[in-house]
């Protein structure tokens, strides 16, 4: 696909990119546009992309803004947390920090929360040794896009043994612009060893305008670290989502990620994890609602390099209306790494004759000493089950809701920042509430 | 059962790669190469009517313009399809043998060898054998029993003279001559392969059966088989093939078009266990092959069984197209990989019609340091209504130097339909080998009972001739994978 709006927008933009007078991170930015450039836009020809066009995105004609404007009038962003809990929050608007909204309490000793621009002015050399280090591999276009492009972000970095109590709560508004934007936020989590965070983005927006936000994330955790990352996507149904995570997990550190993607027109998540020290583990899970003409796409990719390492993915979806959804999941056991469990599912409920589900759960297994395994499931709603509900007396619409919700429900309630749940589980309800009539 | 043991026997002898042999026998063989004029050349030595050659061109005109298929797990140098022959045919006197007693010889002796005893095809509990020996049929059996009921059981190349309006009318019906490259060599170069027909309401009343075998040096064997199953009919067909060990890899193209019509049902089994090249990967057949099904009718049926055991390269996905309301489609395999051996294996099921239902079981083992690959697609269509499909893979890896990679695609448009897959990778057990062993048995026995255990689901669906030799097979194949 071409690649002629993105030149246009680099062009434009690379004077008033942030750091452009280090050379490093010029060479970065020339480096992987160079890239981009070479591999264009994934088509569906690729078969990792092989479910999913970006042809809407280039259709759509996206322009790129640099320089933040100050008067974008809000003066509060939704939380997702219980208002009472204290917790640290960091809002950007349209891919821009912005200090005015955001609140940052005070950190305990070893810990730092902060901007990618702030982290630029106040200690550029720290960022050289780790902006690029997790995503080696940009051979995807979309990472290296980013990467030539990026503007903004957050960055994490935890000192050996800090344990960050209180969750941290990354909101992006998008669609506040006066025309349709592309923008390219880049985050980097860096925990060293022994500590732990948990991390909560919340993607959603505010104004009219189309949006496309292609956001790139870093994760690095040292042995025995830990870290929660969670996210909702509930962009607006005319913007575009893709984000790419590269996390590296080193021995006995943990990854635990949730994602639930209710927004976008067309969104992809994608998350590829190392585990790279012995007991490493991850734990990779979603759940995804969608319904008119959404397209979301969630492809992971598991690597075990290393003896003892465990992974578990679970990914759950409700697809209503034309929606359609794609999951690829790959699970790859390298050469001797033995002693891996890895396990991975994929459940889905069609709602509507329209709706499409594309799966492709993927093994790759090179140790002999490992237990594997994958499911994929795609079907309706249990009959026996409606009809024990139906039979007690209650309506098929609301039995249909119980049904949906209680199946989305067992992934919500997993995952261990609980404070979030009740976010998650009154977005489900809302999704359900609005569903048209004819359940 | 004198035949069953006789298999066994023959099956026992194979102590590690017996069928590695060759039959010296002077071939008529076309120049080396590929190009318009080796077609025109091997239509005319078929005496073929316009139409195909004109097909066969259509399909080499295409084949030029078509890329090499990449994206299987399978790694090995370009071929040059430039240094093969195109065809070879056994020296016959006059116009063909008309009896076991005009066969050269050395071919009978070869057979023997191959443990098919044409000569006492009747008492292989009813099995008509439909020898193809490079490429040219020598002997069919049990003709006139088959012709009794209507069923018509012949090489292709005489189907297309005596049945051309049959041949026309399905030649290239389910696998379309530019399907993909090496189905489109096939419908180029097809040199032979086996006809059958089952007319209305037959019931066949033997099981069909074909030898492979891959014969002169450097021949690519490109065998075409086309099973016409007509309304109610039914017929179970088995395959089986083996050829002499060779030091050249040796390109096997073949395509298997498979129609059932109304309450039809098909019953293809394979046993493929051709040279796998030498333990260190040298050597070996590409077995390249597209094998795909159509249940055009109502209630009809098509069931895969296949035990790949041989080969260098393996590249195979049979195939059903579940067009028909209630046509069921099935897939048994179980392939094993030893040495440097690579397989790519696996099904598409496309249901279509209603209430269309598949199942499929695959089982992968590997060994040495081979690469075992299931590669599978269901994909359930708008209007598939009430359709149901249950997949299950499991590889056992045997030894810490192979891999064994499972990737299923699964597109489903209908709300109604269930679609089930599950997968599992293991190795195995520890507690299991060591019963065996603690009981006497070698670890070679003790690791043959148990992978014969684990693949016993898809042996039970071989027809009794097959599945004796298949479970000795399994044995065999891994030896010299443990201790």
């Amino acid at each position: 696909m071409s690649t002629e709006t993105f030149t246009e927008h680099y062009g434009a933009l690379r004077d008033a990119l942030p750091g452009q007078d280090l050379p490093w991170l010029s060479r970065l930015r020339a480096d992987a546009f160079a890239r981009f450039a070479e591999a264009g836009l994934p088509t569906p020809r690729q078969e990792s992309w092989k479910y999913t066009s970006l042809r809407p995105i280039e259709k759509a004609g996206f322009g790129a803004d640099g320089a933040p404007r100050a008067c974008i009038s809000i003066d509060r962003a939704p939380s997702l947390l219980p208002s009472a809990s204290d917790h640290h929050r960091l809002v950007f608007v349209d891919g821009h920090h912005r200090a005015d909204l955001s609140t940052v309490g005070p950190l305990p000793e070893g810990a730092e929360l902060t901007s990618l621009r702030e982290m630029l002015a106040k200690d550029p050399a720290w960022l050289e040794a780790h902006l690029g280090a997790q995503a080696q591999d940009d051979s995807q276009a979309l990472l290296a896009l980013n990467t030539a492009m990026m503007m903004n972000g957050f960055v994490l970095r935890l000192a050996k043994g800090t344990v960050l109590h209180d969750p941290i709560e990354v909101v992006h508004l998008g669609g506040a612009g006066e025309g349709p934007l592309a923008y390219h936020p880049r985050n980097l989590v860096v925990l060293e060893p022994g500590s732990q965070a948990t991390l909560i983005e919340h993607h959603t927006h505010m104004g009219e305008q189309p949006y496309y936000a292609n956001s790139g994330t870093e994760v690095t955790l040292a042995e025995g670290a830990v870290l929660h990352h969670y996210k909702l996507q509930a962009d607006a149904l005319n913007a575009f989502h893709t984000a790419t995570v590269h996390a590296e997990v080193a021995a006995g550190a943990l990854y635990d990620a949730f994602g639930m993607t209710t927004g976008a027109r067309l969104s992809r998540n994608e998350i590829a994890v190392r585990l790279a020290g012995e007991e490493a583990n991850c734990h990779l899970n979603g759940a995804y609602l969608v319904r008119g003409e959404q397209h979301v796409d969630n492809t992971t990719r598991i690597d075990h390099l290393v003896p003892n390492t465990a992974c578990s993915e679970i990914f759950k979806g409700v697809i209503d209306d034309k929606a359609r959804a794609v999951f690829q999941g790959k699970i790859t056991v390298h050469r001797d790494a033995q002693h891996t469990n890895g396990h991975q599912l994929s459940k889905v409920l069609l709602l509507s004759d329209q709706a499409e589900i594309d799966a492709k759960p993927e093994l790759e297994i090179y140790a002999d000493d490992v237990v594997c395994s994958h499911g994929a499931t795609a079907g309706d709603l249990d009959h026996n089950a409606l009809f024990y509900l139906r039979s007690r007396g209650i309506p098929e619409k609301a039995a249909r809701a119980m049904l949906i919700e209680a199946f989305l429900a067992e992934s919500v309630h997993n995952i261990a920042a609980q404070g979030l749940c009740p976010a998650l589980m009154s977005s489900i309800g809302h999704w359900l509430a609005d569903r048209r009539g004819d359940l | 059962m004198a035949a069953t043991f006789e298999t066994v026997e023959q099956v026992r002898a194979l102590d590690k790669y017996k069928y590695g042999f060759v039959t010296d026998i002077e071939a008529e063989t076309a120049p080396k190469g590929l190009s318009e004029d080796i077609v025109r050349f091997i239509s005319a030595k078929k005496e073929e009517p316009e139409w195909l050659l004109e097909w066969r061109l259509k399909a080499y005109r295409h084949w030029l313009t078509m890329a090499e298929p990449t994206w299987s797990k399978v790694q090995f140098p370009p071929i040059d399809y430039q240094d093969s022959y195109y065809y070879s045919a056994p020296k016959q006197p006059g116009d063909g043998p008309k009896s076991l007693d005009e066969v050269d010889p050395k071919l009978l002796e070869t057979y023997e060898k191959l443990g098919i005893p044409l000569s006492e095809q009747k008492l292989l509990a009813g099995v008509a054998v439909d020898a193809v020996f490079d490429s040219v049929s020598v002997a069919t059996t049990f003709k006139k029993n088959l012709e009794e009921v209507g069923v018509i059981f012949c090489p292709i190349s005489e189907a297309v003279k005596n049945h051309p309006e049959l041949v026309r009318k399905y030649l290239g019906s389910v696998v379309p001559y530019g399907d993909n490259k090496h189905a489109c060599l096939n419908s180029a170069v097809f040199t032979d392969g086996s006809f059958v027909y089952i007319p209305k309401g037959v019931r066949c009343p033997m099981e069909l059966s074909t030898y492979f075998r891959i014969n002169a040096q450097n021949t690519g064997q490109f065998e075409r088989t086309l099973i016409i199953a007509d309304e109610g009919s039914y017929v179970s067909y088995l395959e089986g093939c083996t050829a002499p060990q060779r030091d050249e890899n040796q390109l096997h193209a073949a395509v298997v078009e498979l129609i059932a019509l109304d309450d039809a049902e098909i019953k293809y089994s394979t046993v493929q266990n051709w040279y796998p090249g030498d333990e260190d990967g040298k050597g070996g057949i590409y077995n390249f092959v597209t094998k795909r099904g159509a249940c055009r009718g109502r209630n009809s049926k098509i069931s895969w069984t296949q035990v790949e055991t041989g080969s260098a390269i393996t590249w195979k996905y049979p195939s059903c197209i579940l067009q028909g309301d209630n046509s069921v489609g099935e897939f048994y395999s179980i392939a094993i990989t030893n040495n440097h051996q690579q397989a790519d294996t696996g099904t598409k099921m496309i249901h279509i019609g209603k209430n269309t239902r598949s199942r499929i079981i695959a089982k992968g083992i590997s060994a040495g340091k081979s690469d075992s690959t299931y590669r599978g697609l269901v994909r359930i269509g708008a209007k598939a209504e009430g359709a149901r499909n249950f997949t299950q893979c499991d590889s056992l890896l045997v030894g810490d130097k192979c891999g064994a990679h499972t990737v299923p695609y699964i597109e489903s448009k209908n709300r109604r339909a269930i679609v089930e897959h599950e997968a599992t990778t293991s190795r195995i057990s520890e507690d299991q080998l060591f019963y065996c062993r603690q009981r006497g048995m070698s670890q070679e026995d003790a690791v043959a009972l148990v992978v014969n255990g684990f693949c016993r689901e898809v042996l039970q669906q071989l027809p009794m001739e097959f599945a004796v030799e298949a479970q000795k097979l399994v044995g065999i194949s891994l030896e010299g994978s443990v201790g």
